[in-house]
This record gives structure tokens, C-alpha cells and sequence, in this order.
């Protein structure tokens, strides 16, 4: 028989997760929100103010290839080599316009730091200024025409001249004449690439009309933009300086290269207590296998990414406070929301790929084990279905109904709802044809624990319900709240019994929704950081939320009010060790046999909550289980604390928990997705 | 190991579509090893300067006439001879603008080829055969020539060569398929023939090659199958009967060089010294075909040394003067210098030095097996080095004494003035072939000094032994010597910098090292790193620095206590188990000796002469030795210092032999049992650490077992349990 707390679990490793790499981001520093975009032509949204928690994903699509974006206030613009320059919709995560700049591919934007213009550098050698209007960008004026593709731009901070990145120079435009005025010539790199013409990544422009490059030849150089003379050359590496950023105050440059490096450059004086200030090569961080294709200065981090697809925060230990939570490095290496989904009573998984799925049914074993035992596998998993997706738009979420035999998933276009039958030796799918429309625009999809009812989420926060039978599906109702806050539902999560739905959103906001009576039932009380995984108790009725600043809460939907537990919790407070995580919680499940036990994970642990033991406290060892262990079973009572966690298994994608009580355990390691990722530049290693 | 340097181009070429052989017809040297004449297929003869990649200047003949054979350059004159129209000989100068107002002469028979070995008179060779010198030819140029070789034979290759007493010209011909050499000598005039062993059928020799070496021409010439012969011709000239008769050229095969499925078609082989052949236009052993390699193969131990892969065509064409190789190939003329310093075994024999980080950086010069095995005479300068000599004299006869001068000087002059020239000799070092020639001015010094005992100079000696081109072969008399006139400081660099000392000579040095008193030994002075290494293991002789892994000698003997049941016995070791860390011998002593365990030597070789210690110095040795070792065990630092400092493992070694050669000795003389049942006892803590360290390996390796994560694969189920 299997004791409390012993689970056969699948180790699923067979989900060929694989990130795509990091070609551009923007920070805007009013919001403190970060904007990546990948090279699938996918927009992420972090938000740096709450544990940088990816909010927001806009799903990309074939054929996009973003090159750069740009802030301008709230509103996100993006250019890429297909012409286009595209304003996003952040609160309905999708694409609001695109207009064709006729330049070309788009290798930059650029806005002035009124926001009134943005600048677009063209392969075909303009620089394209729209004006940016209420609810649209129109174009305005090319500055006068240059040979050669326009590879970076950078307004000076008046407004009144931009730099421009071009092949082998470096060109200044007066903005309001569009003449240029400058031409800044960029030496070739030595020997045999002499005879390539290099190429000017990056360019930025400093208020004291210094501009500095980084280009192809490895270089950064520091030009006097009102002279157009060279101060200085930093040779930085032996490939390309592929992108520069600068602090808001612009005393401090960083560099990022093909060799994964960041270099920092800092205007200092060359003595202590002198006025006369140089830009001085201070630092170098290696925190990528890879070109480091994107950077960001924020003003106490170094923020890049790359081909390796990794997102990696340096703080800058001058500007934090040491060994505090602010001064650790974070590396954000997967997605902060589920890429799959568990149908929990027919052991089947579905994996969500960029522009396909797959349905997996999990092997079996007939035997029962020891713990620390691997059990022989009677039935390998086995896939079933690989399904893609018609259309360009990659999908943005699919779900899989816990009884196995439906599937959905949709993308910025359309949503698409599959009925799947099952048998041990017969498998098929059969699209549902007509959808009520209103399930359009849809960023979250759930379905009930029947599996009789479809949730989406919709445009202004709002939930759709769809009502499934055999054959066809209909229109039920549409969920809304009243707190006026249009920002898009992540998480849906209907309670076991059918009764309740609740929705948190990227307001920071939870509201559940009787599914009974078809109205909103109550608000949890707003907490400041957003909620990253919330369950509703099968037999209690309690909500759980855990928050992106790791808090966990409970709230009791009966009293409407935070349960007895939770509010214990606050006032002990949780564990150091448990706050310094640097991934959030992703997914809640309970145990059916025990009513006390939470089940949680983030990317590097497994944890249970027990709610009936006493919770740890601060100076107790928080990762226990190794010592309990090796104790007698009563001392190993008295010893144990609320949290159980498991570190065995590493890079977790999702953990569930099925009907017969096993786990599923997605695991997807880094070195895996390493070995997949292109060879980096050639390095010579010492002796080789 | 022979090694080609980075090449470059000292003229481009009309690529030949279709021919076998480039455009080049000839190349020659000039008036020295940097200048060479270059003689084209077409029309022109084109004077470069190596070093410079520039043409000095280029003379051309008229349209219409074709130069037959590639020019020369008569150093006696300082001419250019070349032959237009097979009949017509040209000489100018350098000075002479046009060619066709040069002087011209015809000839009553078509010219095969003009050559002028060095220092030698221009002689030239008729298609059929006949040879006239310049000069006699062209006192009268129609006079008739005679026809030695008969109807359909044709010369395939000719060269010339000068040997200390006569002129040879050297050219081999072909008749329907035989090969033939024949051997022209002149003054006076006598022509031998050979014919060459037939390889196979329809197989021609593709190259020859001639070099005079050791009182021998030896032709050196290679087979379509990839087959490289040697063949010795003596240059003595034959009985009066002999002449006439064809005789049959015996041959050694040097080398069979992988030629794969097909057959060669252009290629040639070189001599580059007497052990490096350069071959050209032969596949690559490791290279697939179709790539066109230039290799230098050492026929010794018939290894591959060098090889470069070149651009283009290669038309099996290659020269070599002064040790560069001039090679047509592709669009272009490319010079790439070689080196082929002698290579040698020696380093596999016997045990090879402990190679330190200083010491692996100037290449140590080590002497050819010829100078070992048949001494000095034997390794006769070849053409090339005497040649080499003779230009770097020339340039230093201005300055200073010859190395000739000062040998002549050191059988006279006294010890000062032969000091005064050797020091300003070697300040001006000419790095060309130092070994050979400090090798004969030690010989000097030593010889004068075995004749005339009054004549020792230490200080001319000393300072050519660190210089790395003496080896004990070059000048087996040095080290005795040094011995002999108690010049310690001497031997310690002998010691040193020679790698070969046969064992013999190392006992009797240690042996002298053993029996010098400490009170002479003190007022050495040594080489300093060796007596700084003493110093420092001596000041913390007493300090007990940090312990290694705990080890503690005092620990190690209480430990061995209740092994040895005898009380009496226990007191008695206890009583000595510190003297053990003293230096039994003064620091300049024990530096000698050190020199010593640093030897190479093999030990069959050694031993039978170590039989010949008496026991006192066994134990002093053994005594010194123990020391060393124990300071070694306890003291780890002792060796991570960067002192040149014997090894723990040759310490042992020692130790070993010396029990070995002395064992029975020993344990009967009653002043070596303590120290021998001092080493029993730390021999056996030795052992007991290791059989400890054996018993942990097993947790050890749990250790790293439980590191090792499982590999756990796409898919796995496990049972889990959280407390």
C-alpha cells in the first residue's frame, strides 16, 4: 500500500522544450517593465518592480522577426526585417497594427525622448520618422537618403540630431532639416577581415553629444558627435560588439559581444577629485555561452540575453546592497507559465510547442517499490498525436480537459477545440467545427474538472463559458468583475466540485466567480505582488495564492476572509530560505487523500505543505527531508516542519498530480536545451 | 626534428597547362647563398636576391632564340654562362645590359647542359655526351667533339661536383629502357660508366640528386613506385682497365614512400643533409591524393619530419641551396627555408634528464650518432656547412680570430691570452654550427692542457660548457680532466649540461665529490642555484614546517612500537630518531652530489662501477641520501621551490642502487646497521601509510560514486517519499 507522503512518480523527460533566443528588449524605467523579444517573434513582458515576473507573453508567428523595440511611455513598438513596424495591444496580448515602413527591412527604431517621433533605420539607407499619434504612428518624413542599410539609431536627448549605424561609418542627422551633418568613419578590423566592411551595431548618443559604437570589428570607440572626431577605441573582442546600452544618468556604458561577454564602460576621472572624465573600460561580465543580442541598463543592473536564451540580471554590486536578495544574480531560463497539460484521470499529457502540440499518454508499471527505486516500465509512453497548426500565429495556450477527450488551443486569430477519442489501440481527433464566437481573442484556456465546461479568458478581464457535450459546444456566459481593470486573466482555475472559478490577473487581482449562479462571488483583498499560481481547495473551498514575491495566502471563500492558517503564516512569516527563490510557484494541486497537504513547484523544487504540522521556523534547516531521512520514525514527527521540499528533480515544467495518486513530473534539464543551441564563436582555450 | 619554415614567393610563374615541368629550366646560386639566377623556358635569366623576393636584374635573348640550357654563374669570373640555340654560348656579366652585345660563341655539336660547380672552372656537357671545359672549348670552339654516347641514347639529367682534388661531371642517360650513369672526371680526363639496376618494367628514375659526402658522390634517385635509392660511387679514379667496362651500380633503398594506387608522375627527391631527403609532388601518407605536399623524410629512422601542403600544380621541380628549398608550384616560384638539426635517440637511452621549465627552453644541441659512434673524423663537414663556415669567417676575419686562429693560438699562447680570445670567440657566437667548432676549440684546450700540465684554463672551459654545444661524445677528456685538476665548478656544469656521461666517469666524480673533505668544499665556489637549494633545505632543517597530511616522523615511530616487540630495540631507535635531520655533509658537498642524482644513467651500467665505493663512503652517501629523503617526506615544500633540486624518485633510485650494489657490505659493517634499520623503519611507515590510504580507497571511490548523478533517461518511474 502507499503510505502518506510516498508517491510513485513519472519522470517525464521527453517534452523537447526549447526556448528561442533573445533578439532585442527595451526597458521602460517609468513602469519598470522589460519587453524581450525572441527570435520566434514572441514578446515577453517582465515586470522588474515585482521579482521580474514574466507577465505577459504575446505569442509570435512565422515569418516575424522582431529587431528592435521601443517604449514609448506605455506603449510598445517593435520593427523587424519584414518591413513593419507594430504597435502592440499589451492588455489583449496581441499585435494592434502594423504599418509597412516601404524602407525595407526595419533594422531599428528608435523614438526621441519627447515621444513624439520614432525613427526606423532602413536596409535601403533612409531613416523613416513617424510621428506618434493618439492611437496610431504616421509617417512623417525620411531624413535624406544614405548608400548603405541603417543599422542603429540613436536620438540625441534635445531631440534636434540622431546618430545612425551604418556600414564602415556613422552618420549625424540634423532631425528637423533631415540633412546629415557628420559622417563618423569606422575602421575595418585588421588582417583578413580588412576587406569586410564592418558593421556599426549599435550606436548610442550622449547628452553631451559624445556617441559611442560598437561595431563589427570587435571595437567600442567614443566619438565626439559635434566635432565628428574619435576620442578613443576600445577593442572589446575579436568578433562583434553586437549591442550597446547606457545608464539614465550615461555614466556607464555596457557592451555585449559574440563571445557572451558584457563590458562595462564607466566615465570616470583619471584621478580621484579631478573634473576632466574618461570613458574607462571597468568591467566584464560573462554570464552567456553565447552573442549576447540584447541589453539593458537599468540603473542598478545589467540586464542581457542572447542565443542562448537565457535572460540574465547582473546587479551591479556598486549600486545594490550586498548579500541581500536585490544583489543576487538571476538567470530566467524558463517561462514563468505552463506549457502543459495533465489530464489527470486518463494519464495523458499535452505538451504546448510554438506552432504545434503534442498529446502524450504516460507509461505504466505493475509493480510497487521502495522509495529511492526506479520501477520497471511495463508500457513505454507512447505519443499520439502531434498536431500543427494551421496558420501563421504560433499558439498562445492550450488545454487538455482532465477526462482526456478534449483539446484546445488558441492562437492571437482563432481558437480551436478538438474532441479526442481514446482507445488502447485507436486514436482519434476530430476538430468542433462551430465555435460560439464569442470565444475570440482568447489568452487562457481551462477547462472544468467535468470537463462539461470551457473557460477563456477574453478581451477586459472578462471569462467566457462554453458549455461541451458529445457533439457540440455552446455559449454559455461571459464572467466579468467590476473592478475596471481591462489587464489580461493568466490564470483560470475552476474548483473540483464545479463550483467556483477563480481568475487572477495581471492587475494583481483574484476574483472568483460563482459558476452556480454565474456571478461574481467575492475579491480576494489585492496583494502588490501578482498572484503566479492559484488553486481552490477541493473539500475546504480555500483559495490558495501563491505571489510572485513568493508569499503564499489562503483565503477562505466561505467566510470570505484569510483562513486561520494563512494568517499564522503572516504573522511568522515565511522561511529566509523560501523567499530567497528566485522562480515562482507555477502550479497548486491537493491531494484528494489528504486534505491538509498543499502541492507546489517552481523550476527547482517540489514542495508539499503540510498544513497540519507547525511551520518552520527561521533559524530551523528549511530543506529537511535529507536529515529526516535518516531518523526514527517518531523523532522524524517531531523534527518535521510544514514544508516539505524536494530538490531531486531539477528544471520542472510541471508536476501533477493524478487520480491514481502518482506524480507527473515534467523536467526539462538546461544542458539538454544547451546541446541543442547553435556552437558558439570559436574560443581559444588555454593549451588547446 | 627537420622542420619547414613559412615560405614566400620569390617570383610568379605562367602556370603550365599541359606540361610536365614548370617554365623554370634552372636554378643556380650566385655569388652567395642569398642570390640566385633563375633560367626560364622561354627567353630570360633573372638574378634575384632571396632575402629582398627582388630581381637584380634580367637579361634576355632575342626573339626567335630560345635559351637550352639554364644559366651559370662562374664565381672565378664572376660571369654568367648560358647556351641559346644549343650551339651558341653566352657569357656576360652583370654589368652587361644587352645580351645579344655579349659575348657569344658557337660550338661545332648541340650543348646538353653548362655547369659550374663551386670554385670550379665551367664545364660543358655535350647531348652526346662529351665534356670540354669553358675555357679549353672556347680556345678553339670548332673544334670537333667526339660522340661517347651511341645512337637513341639521351641524357636524362646531368650535375657537376667538386671534390677536395678534382672536378666530376656527373649525367645519366637513357637506352630503350636501361639507365645509365656515367661519371666524367676531368683533369685528368676519364669517364666510368654504370648502369643503374633496373627497378621494373617501363619504370624510369623520375629525379636524381648528387651529393659528395665522405670521399663518395651518392646519387640519390626515385622511382615512379615511390622507391628512393642510394647509390656510393668513389670518385677515387679506376684501374686503367676498369674504365672501359660497364659496371653495375649497386643501391641501397632509403625509403619506400606511400605513393597509392598510381603511379608518380612528377616528382623529385633531395638530399638536405645526410639523414633529411626532401621529396616533392609525392602524396601526403595521411593526406588523401590529389594534394600536393612537399615532405622531408628523415631515411634514418624513416619517419615523416615535415610537411607542407602547396598551392597549385607541383611539377615534381625542386632546388635546394643553403638551406632553403626553391620550389615551382602553382603561379609561383616559393622559397621555404628548412632546418634539419641532427635528430638522435639518445633521448630515448638510458634516463633522460629531469627536463626543468628553463632548461626546455633553449634547445639543447644533441650530437649525431656518426660523432658518437666513429668520433669526431667520421662526421665530416658536408659541402654545405664547409661552405656555410667559409662565408661566416669571411665576414669574421675582419674583426677578430677566426675559431681556426684561436686553436692555432691555443696550442701556444698562455692561459690568459687563450682566456681573453675564447671569451671574445664566444661573445660573437656564430649560432650557424657552434657545435662543431667550440667542439674542436674545447678539444684544443684539453689536449694542450693533457700535453702541458702547467696549462689548465678553468675559466675558458667554464665558459664553453654552459654554451649547450659540448656534449661528453664531442670531448670525452673535458670531465676527466676536470677531475683530474680538482676543478669542481667545472665538473658540476659538465655534470649539468652533458647528457651522455657514461656512468664510468659519473662514479669516479662522485666518488671524488664523496671523499672531498667539507672543509675544501666549503671554499668551492658552485654554481649558486645549486648551493641556494642546499641552504634552504638546510634552514628549515630544524623548523618543523608544515606537516604533510598529518604524516609526523616521531607519530610514525611510537606508531611502530608495538610492532617491534623488543624493548631494548624500541629505546634504541627512539634514541636515534632525530640525527636522522642533519646533513651528514657540508652544503657545498651536498650540492655536488646532488648534481649526481641528476645524472641520466642506466643501472646495469651503473652498478658494477658503484661496486667499487669503499663502505665508508657507501654509508656517507647512504647517510646524505636518507637525509634527503626524509627531508622530502616530511617537508612537502621542498621540492615546489623552482630549485633545480634532485626528485624524490631519483633520490630513491639511488638509495635502491646503493643497497643493491653494497647490500651484503652493509649489513655486516656495524656503522651502516642503525642506518639501515633507520630506513627499514621508515620504509615500512611508507608502507603502512599506503596500506592505510588503501583501505580508504574503497569510501573513496563510494564517494565519487554518489557524485556521479544517475543518468536517468527520457523517461523513468520512481517512488518518491517526502517525510
Amino acid at each position: 500500500m502507499i503510505q502518506m507522503g510516498e508517491f510513485k512518480v513519472h519522470r517525464v523527460r521527453f517534452f523537447d522544450y526549447m526556448p528561442s533566443a533573445i533578439r532585442s528588449m527595451a526597458f521602460n524605467s517609468h513602469t519598470e517593465r522589460l519587453a524581450v523579444a525572441r527570435a520566434d517573434g514572441a514578446v515577453e513582458i517582465f515586470n522588474f518592480a515585482d521579482n521580474y515576473f514574466q507577465e505577459k507573453v504575446i505569442a509570435g508567428r512565422d515569418g516575424r522577426s522582431i529587431e528592435a523595440l521601443c517604449w514609448v511611455g506605455r506603449r510598445l513598438f517593435s520593427a523587424g526585417l519584414e518591413g513593419e513596424i507594430t504597435e502592440y495591444d499589451l492588455e489583449n496580448l496581441r499585435p494592434r497594427y502594423s504599418i509597412e515602413a516601404y524602407g525595407g527591412p526595419i533594422w531599428t527604431i528608435s523614438s526621441n525622448s519627447q515621444g513624439t517621433l520614432l525613427a526606423a533605420g532602413c536596409e535601403d539607407g533612409t531613416v523613416k520618422m513617424f510621428e506618434i499619434l493618439e492611437d496610431r504612428i504616421q509617417f512623417q518624413t525620411n531624413l535624406s537618403r544614405q548608400k548603405g542599410r541603417i543599422i542603429s539609431l540613436s536620438w540625441h536627448p534635445s531631440g534636434a540630431q540622431i546618430a545612425a549605424g551604418m556600414m564602415d561609418m556613422i552618420k549625424i542627422f540634423d532631425s528637423e532639416t533631415g540633412q546629415a551633418t557628420h559622417r563618423l568613419l569606422v575602421d575595418r578590423g585588421v588582417g583578413t577581415s580588412k576587406s569586410r566592411e564592418v558593421v556599426v551595431w549599435s550606436v548610442a548618443f550622449l547628452n553631451d553629444h559624445t556617441i559611442i559604437s560598437g561595431d563589427s570589428a570587435g571595437k567600442v570607440q567614443i566619438w565626439d558627435g559635434l566635432t565628428g572626431t574619435l576620442i578613443s577605441t576600445h577593442l572589446v573582442t575579436k568578433w562583434d560588439v553586437l549591442v550597446l546600452a547606457i545608464s539614465q544618468d550615461e555614466s556607464s556604458v555596457i557592451a555585449g559581444t559574440s563571445e557572451g561577454t558584457v563590458v562595462q564602460f564607466q566615465f570616470l576621472p583619471s584621478t580621484v577629485g579631478q573634473q576632466d572624465k574618461f570613458w574607462v573600460q571597468t568591467r566584464t561580465f560573462k554570464n552567456h555561452s553565447h552573442d549576447v543580442r540584447a541589453l539593458v541598463h537599468t540603473d542598478t543592473a545589467v540586464v542581457s540575453g542572447g542565443m542562448d536564451t537565457q535572460l540574465v540580471v547582473r546587479p551591479l554590486l556598486d549600486k545594490v546592497e550586498k548579500n541581500t536578495q536585490e544583489s543576487a544574480l538571476h538567470k530566467i531560463a524558463f517561462p514563468h507559465r505552463n506549457l502543459v497539460s495533465c489530464a489527470k484521470k486518463a494519464g495523458l499529457l499535452l505538451f504546448q510547442f510554438p506552432d504545434h502540440l503534442e498529446l502524450w499518454r504516460l507509461g505504466e508499471s505493475d509493480r510497487n517499490g521502495t522509495p529511492g527505486e526506479s520501477l520497471p516500465v511495463k508500457r513505454k509512453p507512447e505519443k499520439l498525436i502531434q498536431l500543427k497548426i494551421k496558420g501563421e500565429d504560433h499558439i498562445c495556450c492550450s488545454a487538455l480537459s482532465p477526462c482526456g477527450s478534449w483539446l484546445a488551443y488558441a492562437t492571437v486569430a482563432a481558437v480551436r477545440l478538438y474532441r479526442l477519442q481514446l482507445s488502447s489501440s485507436n486514436v482519434s481527433i476530430q476538430k468542433v467545427s462551430k465555435l460560439p464566437r464569442e470565444l475570440k481573442s482568447v489568452h487562457q484556456l481551462c477547462f472544468s474538472s467535468d470537463s462539461c465546461r470551457l473557460f477563456a479568458s477574453s478581451s477586459f478581464s472578462s471569462v467566457v463559458v462554453v458549455a461541451l457535450d458529445q457533439t457540440d459546444c455552446k455559449y454559455l456566459h461571459t464572467l466579468k468583475h467590476k473592478s475596471g481593470s481591462k489587464q489580461p486573466i493568466h490564470i483560470l482555475s475552476p474548483s473540483e466540485d464545479g463550483q467556483w472559478l477563480a481568475t487572477a490577473n495581471t492587475d494583481c487581482e483574484i476574483h472568483v466567480f460563482n459558476l452556480r449562479k454565474m456571478k461574481l462571488h467575492c475579491s480576494v483583498p489585492a496583494y502588490s505582488s501578482c498572484p503566479t499560481a492559484v488553486s481552490i481547495h477541493p473539500t475546504s473551498g480555500n483559495l490558495v495564492s501563491v505571489h510572485a514575491d513568493q508569499q503564499i495566502f489562503e483565503f477562505s471563500l466561505k467566510q470570505k476572509e484569510y483562513s486561520v492558517w494563512s494568517r499564522q503564516l503572516q504573522r511568522q512569516g515565511l522561511h529566509p530560505l523560501w523567499l530567497q527563490r528566485d522562480t515562482p510557484v507555477t502550479q497548486i494541486t491537493f491531494n484528494p487523500n489528504n486534505p491538509a497537504h498543499i502541492m507546489l513547484h517552481d523550476v527547482f523544487m517540489f514542495c508539499i505543505i503540510d498544513q497540519s504540522l507547525p511551520l518552520p521556523e527561521a533559524k530551523s534547516k528549511f530543506y529537511n527531508q535529507r536529515i529526516l531521512r535518516s531518523l526514527p520514525e517518531p523523532q522524524r514527527l517531531r523534527e518535521s516542519h510544514a514544508f516539505k521540499a524536494c530538490k531531486n528533480f531539477q528544471h520542472l515544467l510541471s508536476v501533477n498530480l493524478l487520480e491514481d495518486l502518482s506524480l507527473v513530473v515534467v523536467e526539462r534539464p538546461l544542458v539538454d536545451i544547451v546541446c541543442q543551441l547553435p556552437a558558439p564563436v570559436r574560443q581559444k582555450l588555454f593549451a588547446t | 626534428m627537420a622542420a619547414l619554415c613559412e615560405g614566400y614567393t620569390l617570383c610568379g610563374l605562367v602556370p603550365a597547362v599541359n606540361r610536365r615541368s614548370s617554365e623554370i629550366k634552372g636554378i643556380e646560386e650566385e655569388r652567395d647563398s642569398d642570390h640566385v639566377i633563375v633560367t626560364d623556358s622561354s627567353r630570360s635569366v633573372t638574378l634575384y636576391k632571396v632575402s629582398d623576393q627582388k630581381p637584380l636584374g634580367r637579361w634576355t635573348v632575342k626573339q626567335g632564340q630560345l635559351l637550352t640550357c639554364a644559366a651559370v654563374f662562374n664565381k672565378q669570373t664572376n660571369e654568367y654562362v648560358a647556351v641559346s640555340d644549343n650551339k651558341v654560348i653566352r657569357i656576360w656579366k652583370e654589368d652587361d645590359i644587352i645580351l645579344d652585345k655579349a659575348f657569344k660563341a658557337t660550338v661545332s655539336a648541340d650543348v646538353q647542359s653548362v655547369h659550374c660547380a663551386h670554385g670550379a672552372e665551367p664545364a660543358v656537357l655535350f647531348q652526346r655526351g662529351a665534356v670540354r671545359l669553358l675555357d679549353s672549348l672556347l680556345s678553339a670552339p670548332q673544334q670537333p667533339v667526339e660522340e661517347v654516347l651511341v645512337q637513341d641514347e639521351a641524357i636524362r639529367w646531368s650535375t657537376s661536383i667538386v671534390t677536395d682534388t678534382q672536378q666530376l661531371v656527373i649525367f645519366t642517360t637513357e637506352l630503350k629502357g636501361d639507365h645509365f650513369l656515367y661519371l666524367q672526371r676531368l683533369k685528368p680526363n676519364s669517364v666510368q660508366k654504370y648502369r643503374l639496376e633496373p627497378e621494373g618494367p617501363g619504370l624510369s628514375p623520375l629525379s636524381f640528386w648528387a651529393s659528395y659526402r665522405d670521399k663518395n658522390i651518392c646519387l640519390l634517385y626515385l622511382y615512379p613506385n615511390g622507391h628512393v635509392y642510394q647509390s656510393l660511387v668513389s670518385v677515387r679514379a679506376p684501374e686503367a682497365d676498369e674504365g672501359t667496362q660497364v659496371v653495375s651500380l649497386p643501391r641501397d633503398q632509403l625509403l619506400s614512400l606511400p605513393v597509392g594506387k598510381e603511379l608518380l608522375e612528377a616528382a623529385s627527391a633531395i638530399f638536405l643533409d645526410d639523414a633529411h631527403i626532401a621529396v616533392v609532388g609525392v602524396p601526403h601518407p595521411s593526406a588523401g591524393p590529389g594534394k600536393d605536399f612537399l615532405c622531408i623524410w628523415n631515411t634514418n629512422f624513416q619517419t615523416l619530419q615535415a610537411a607542407k601542403e602547396m598551392a597549385g600544380k607541383l611539377y615534381g621541380q625542386l632546388w635546394s641551396f643553403s638551406s632553403k628549398l626553391f620550389i615551382p608550384h602553382g603561379k609561383a616560384l616559393s622559397v621555404i627555408p628548412f632546418a634539419c638539426p641532427r635528430s638522435s635517440l639518445a633521448s630515448a637511452l638510458g634516463k633522460l634528464k629531469q627536463v626543468k621549465t628553463e632548461e626546455s627552453k633553449t634547445s639543447t644541441v644533441v650530437p649525431s650518432w656518426n660523432t658518437i659512434l666513429h668520433g669526431e673524423e667520421a662526421a665530416a663537414p658536408k659541402p654545405v656547412e664547409a661552405r656555410k663556415t667559409r662565408t661566416t669567417r669571411k665576414t669574421q676575419s675582419s674583426l677578430s680570430l677566426t675559431i681556426d686562429q684561436v686553436q692555432d693560438l691555443i696550442k701556444m699562447a698562455s692561459v690568459e691570452e687563450v682566456e681573453k680570445e675564447v671569451q671574445g670567440l664566444l661573445s660573437r657566437q656564430d649560432p650557424n654550427d657552434p657545435q662543431l667548432s667550440l667542439g674542436q676549440l674545447a678539444m684544443a684546450l684539453v689536449s694542450r692542457s693533457l700535453a702541458d700540465p702547467k696549462f689548465y684554463s678553468s675559466r675558458a672551459l667554464t665558459q664553453l660548457v654552459p654554451t649547450r654545444c659540448l656534449s661528453h661524445s664531442v670531448c670525452p677528456d673535458l670531465l676527466p680532466l676536470a677531475l683530474e685538476k680538482r676543478d669542481y665548478f667545472l665538473c658540476q656544469l659538465c655534470l649539468l649540461f652533458f647528457h651522455d656521461i657514461p656512468e664510468a666517469v659519473t662514479c669516479a666524480c662522485l666518488k671524488a665529490f664523496i671523499s672531498l673533505s667539507d672543509l675544501d668544499a666549503e671554499k668551492l665556489s658552485l654554481e649558486p642555484d645549486s648551493v641556494s637549494f642546499m641552504e634552504m633545505l638546510l634552514s628549515n632543517e630544524h623548523a618543523q614546517t608544515g606537516l604533510q597530511n598529518g604524516f609526523s616522523p616521531t607519530f610514525c615511530e611510537e606508531d611502530r612500537t608495538d610492532a617491534v616487540d623488543n624493548p631494548k630495540a624500541k629505546a634504541k631507535e627512539k634514541k636515534k630518531a632525530s640525527p636522522q635531520q642533519t646533513c651528514p655533509v657540508g652544503k657545498h658537498k651536498a650540492a655536488l652530489i646532488n648534481e649526481i642524482l641528476q645524472t641520466a644513467y642506466s643501472e646495469a651500467l651503473l652498478l658494477p662501477h658503484l661496486k667499487d665505493f669503499s663502505s665508508d663512503q657507501v654509508v656517507l652517501f647512504l647517510r646524505y641520501l636518507e637525509f634527503l629523503y626524509l627531508r622530502y617526506s616530511t617537508d612537502g615544500s621542498s621540492q615546489t621551490h623552482g630549485y633545480r633540486s634532485p626528485s624524490l624518485n631519483q633520490v630513491m633510485d639511488w638509495v635502491c642502487m646503493l643497497l643493491d650494489a653494497h647490500f651484503t657490505v652493509l649489513v655486516m659493517s656495524p656503522v651502516a646497521i642503525d642506518l639501515l634499520l633507520n630506513l627499514q623503519s621508515f620504509v615500512k611507515s611508507q608502507v603502512r601509510l599506503f596500506s592505510e590510504l588503501g583501505k580508504i580507497e574503497g569510501s573513496l571511490q563510494e564517494l565519487s560514486k554518489m557524485k556521479m548523478k544517475k543518468d536517468v533517461g527520457q523517461y523513468s518511474i520512481e517512488v518518491m517519499e517526502l517525510y
